[in-house]
């Protein structure tokens, strides 16, 4: 509809309709009530977490005994296993998770979209060295990835970004080179190849602003899997320093004292289920949004709603016989 | 420039250098497909075992110090450890101390636990201090706990996917694609926390909070402390299961020859089983595989929460002690399983799909 209302020139500026895409496919999700329920969850993990410091009191100081029933000295969720306010905590303890999942969510995308980008539209051997490469990080575990750098390297922060982002990297790559592989069939593809563009600029100008909606659906997909592997370290002790409060952490400090507070491990744990749950909605939303949208232009992405739960891998399901 | 862009772009298909690839080989070898396919399977196998020993053991290269620090600590009188360092080979070069560890991995010595304060220097024996030794208990655990979670939640998504699939837009459909939208984007160790509140502490005291079990004691002994593992990942892994049979079941029962069996007058039953799974079955069988990888790394923290003696457990162990055999053999071990499990999956894909089994 809006490529027939500009015929006049044959180059038609793509940047111009990206932004309207993008917000016409979130629109969507948002109208769906998984993308609503989605995004309020998550809206609203994200408020407790970011406004929680401003008005929670000291995640450190020590109210009273360890593990206080609610409503006592230690506050309205009781206190933790050293006696400290699980409310002060709780509220405390939620934005570090986030931007760092965010951040490895971002490393993910940038390193797999160009890794699988490059494999499709190179192909040959650069694609089966990238392809390969994708096999052998996809042969580990993801968390025993991660735990294996981080046992080695030693628990850090930006470690923990590189390692989370890293470990997601193939899957996204593996869902951008089957949707990039169809793009660069295309006829404006080619023709503008053969008209001399260096590769690079036809990567950049020409298939990556229609692989969009993969690119959403991943980004949404890979957000929430950050979070899960990101919590699931600090629960370990890999991630923030003990005395810092963090939900991780404090499902793990205030296990053993679930019989006589369980706020301790509740309220964390809440958060965190409600943080994943909203973005893996919301994920699911733009999935089935963009797919709706009928301007996906990859094969893959149907295949891919119906298996956007797997957490290993959104590999196509069925192999279409020739 | 021009030629690399069309070779790009010029694609027959999805997956087209693997099935390239497949073809070119069974041609060249003159093999039925199926064959061709596992041995390029098992090759492609092998590469990524050796790469992740590779990964593995370069990790080790980059810990400060090395593994005669570790056993003599931080004061040890320089001579000594120097002394050591010749009796561990340390003083040799990378690539004959890879190749050495390697040949003692495939011959599954991994050299003693370093947690055990043993001396090490004899890494040539296998000591009942060995991380082989230790880990056999514990591998035995670890594979019962998969094992009754991967039946339970394949049974479970199985016949719940078949019946929302012939339900469809029913109340139990719409019930369950919540349910299973909600539950499988929990952390497992969420899940596994909100049993124990559930089952274990607060609101029922069922079954035990945690699964502490005497040293070499195999977790059949008790039962009881195996079922709350066990549902915290039946928990995470069944919705997968349901969706996938959901999804593939719906497609089946949409198609011609459902339709021409229930004009045949077959019975819903016959029509469910007969003619609509066995169609649905490959992308249900790579769902088993996938949770069953999933589960592979899932143990890790659910064994965690519950102090399983399992080899999840050893590896947060092994992690916070630093004890490098132990986290070696681990990720090997899960790596081997990850490798092989997704060959038997492939094949077994190939198996159940009749038109993919002969040469095009």
């Amino acid at each position: 509809m809006e490529a027939s209302t500009a015929p006049t020139t044959a180059v038609a500026p793509p940047r111009a309709k990206r932004g309207g895409r993008a917000r016409r496919i979130l629109g969507q999700a948002v109208s769906t009530w998984r993308g609503k329920v989605g995004l309020g969850l998550t809206l609203a993990v994200v408020a407790v977490a970011f406004l929680g410091p401003l008005v929670g009191g000291s995640p450190l100081e020590l109210m009273g005994a360890p593990f206080s029933p609610p409503g006592g000295e230690a506050g309205l969720l009781g206190g933790d296993a050293l006696g400290r306010s699980v409310l002060a905590r709780t509220l405390h303890g939620g934005w570090r998770i986030l931007l760092v999942a965010a951040a490895a969510t971002i490393l993910a995308i940038a390193v797999g979209a160009i890794a699988g980008v490059v494999s499709a539209y190179r192909g040959g051997k650069t694609d089966s060295f990238i392809m390969r490469s994708v096999d052998v990080l996809l042969g580990i575990p993801q968390l025993v990835f991660v735990l294996m750098l981080l046992s080695v390297i030693g628990s850090k922060t930006w470690l923990v970004i590189f390692a989370v982002g890293i470990s997601q990297a193939p899957q996204v790559a593996r869902v951008l080179r089957a949707a990039a592989q169809n793009v660069s069939e295309r006829d404006y593809v080619k023709a503008v190849a053969a008209w001399g563009v260096p590769p690079r600029v036809v990567i950049r100008r020409h298939v990556m602003p229609s692989l969009l909606s993969p690119l959403m659906v991943e980004s949404a997909l890979r957000l929430s899997f950050s979070i899960i592997l990101v919590s699931g370290i600090s629960f370990l002790g890999l991630g923030a320093h003990p005395p810092n409060p963090d939900w991780g952490v404090m499902i793990n400090e205030n296990r053993v004292g679930i019989a006589a507070n369980p706020w301790g491990v509740l309220a964390p744990a809440i958060l965190l289920a409600a943080l994943a749950v909203g973005t893996n909605m919301f994920s699911d939303a733009i999935a089935r949004s963009s797919l709706a949208s009928g301007r996906a232009g990859d094969p893959s992405l149907e295949l891919f709603v119906t298996s956007s739960t797997d957490p290993n891998d959104p590999q196509p399901l069925q192999e279409v016989p020739e | 420039m021009h030629a690399e862009a069309d070779s790009g772009a010029v694609v027959p298909g999805p997956g087209s250098p693997e099935a390239g690839g497949q073809q070119g080989l069974s041609h060249w070898m003159r093999v039925h497909p199926v064959t061709s396919m596992i041995v390029r399977r098992i090759l492609l196998g092998v590469v990524t075992i050796v790469m992740i020993a590779i990964i593995v053991y370069a990790a080790t290269l980059v810990i400060p110090g090395n593994a005669a620090t570790a056993i003599l600590g931080r004061n040890a009188q320089p001579a000594k450890v120097v002394q050591l360092e010749k009796e561990l080979g340390l003083n040799e070069p990378v690539l004959t101390r890879f190749v050495n560890w390697a040949e003692n991995a495939i011959q599954l010595n991994f050299g003693n636990s370093l947690g055990e304060g043993v001396a090490v220097t004899q890494r040539e024996k296998a000591t009942e201090n060995s991380v082989t030794s230790l880990a056999r208990d514990r591998l035995a655990n670890s594979a019962i706990l998969v094992a009754a979670a991967a039946l339970i939640s394949t049974l479970l998504g199985l016949l719940t996917g078949v019946y929302a699939a012939y339900r469809r837009d029913g109340f139990f459909d719409t019930v369950g694609s919540v349910v299973s939208l909600v539950a499988s984007a929990l952390p497992e160790f969420v899940v596994a926390i909100f049993c124990v509140l559930l089952f274990a502490t607060s609101l029922f005291t069922w079954f035990p909070a945690i699964s502490v079990l005497e040293p070499g004691q195999s977790i059949l002994s008790e039962p009881e402390k195996l079922v709350l593992p066990v549902l915290a990942l039946v928990i995470v892994v069944t919705p997968y299961m349901f969706r996938m049979t959901r999804g593939a079941m719906i497609e089946a029962l949409d198609s011609d020859y459902v339709e021409f069996a229930r004009m045949k007058g077959a019975s819903t039953a016959r029509i469910a089983f007969r003619h609509a799974l066995p169609n649905a079955l490959p992308p249900i069988i790579q769902v088993v595989g996938l949770n069953l990888l999933f589960l592979a790394g899932g143990i890790v923290l659910v064994e965690a929460i519950f102090n399983f003696p399992g080899i999840g457990s050893m590896l947060v162990a092994a992690i916070n002690g630093r004890d490098v055999n132990e986290i070696q053999f681990i990720v090997i071990l899960l790596a081997v399983f990850y490798v092989l499990l997704n060959i038997i999956t492939d094949v077994c894909v190939l198996l159940v799909t009749p038109r993919r089994r002969y040469p095009r």
